[in-house]
């Protein structure tokens, strides 16, 4: 059984992990380290989404 | 009159009595003291915990009474391992003949490698060794065995500082 995931799914999925455990080991209250995975999964996404526009656009 | 006195009690008593039997009273109620005092002390060695917090991801959480947070070190280090291993990235190995730079990345990445754990002896003993193909997949791959064992260091050093009291 073999896993063949795209850049964007690779990605995604690197993404949810790390932001869970940066929300785990972080906060102090279940509410904070809920809201700070969240916000650190959204900087994961925007960062994603905004390199692979800038890459789009640097090689035409 | 009982050890476990509260505060109010004890101090009614001792305003009560004087000379010796103040100190016995002291005496008595010491125990109290020192047994709130044991309940606040690390129940068990943080650095016997650093080692199986490594070795088993989440167990350390898991000692310290904090049974969700340790589920979830274990679940996030295991997905990103399993993720790894099906997508057959090759692990790396310290022992190396390239130039500086690859061997320090050989290194740092075998590190990484080790950090997992469990499941990194667990996929050697197995004799999970694909090879290093060209391709994005194995390439993902070896880079998402290297972050399970990033993210169990993360979860070691929470288990460390939540057993030396750093925080809760």
């Amino acid at each position: 059984m073999t896993l063949n995931l795209d850049h964007f799914e690779a990605a995604l999925l690197f993404a949810l992990l790390a932001s869970a455990m940066l929300g785990l080991i972080t906060k102090r209250t279940d509410r904070e380290r809920l809201r700070y995975g969240v916000r650190c999964f959204a900087w994961f996404m925007a960062a994603l989404f905004g390199i692979g526009w800038f890459m789009r656009i640097l090689h035409g | 009159m009982q050890a476990g006195l509260g505060g109010g009690v004890r101090g009614q008593a001792e305003g009560n009595l004087k000379g010796p039997c103040v100190y016995a009273v002291k005496i008595i109620v010491m125990p109290s003291s020192s047994a709130v005092a044991d309940s606040t002390a690390p129940t068990r060695s943080p650095l016997l915990l650093t080692g199986l917090a490594w070795l088993i991801p989440g167990s350390g959480h898991l000692l310290l009474g904090r049974r969700g947070r340790g589920a979830i070190v274990f679940a996030t280090v295991l997905a990103a391992f399993l993720i790894g291993a099906l997508m057959r990235g090759p692990m790396f190995h310290p022992g190396g003949n390239g130039d500086l730079l690859s061997r320090l990345i050989q290194i740092g990445g075998f590190v990484g490698d080790l950090a997992a754990g469990l499941p990194y002896f667990l996929s050697v003993w197995l004799g999970y060794a694909p090879p290093d193909s060209a391709g994005h997949a194995a390439d993902y791959g070896s880079k998402f065995l290297v972050a399970a064992g990033l993210l169990n260091i993360l979860g070691i050093v929470d288990a460390y500082e939540i057993a030396t009291h750093q925080k809760d």
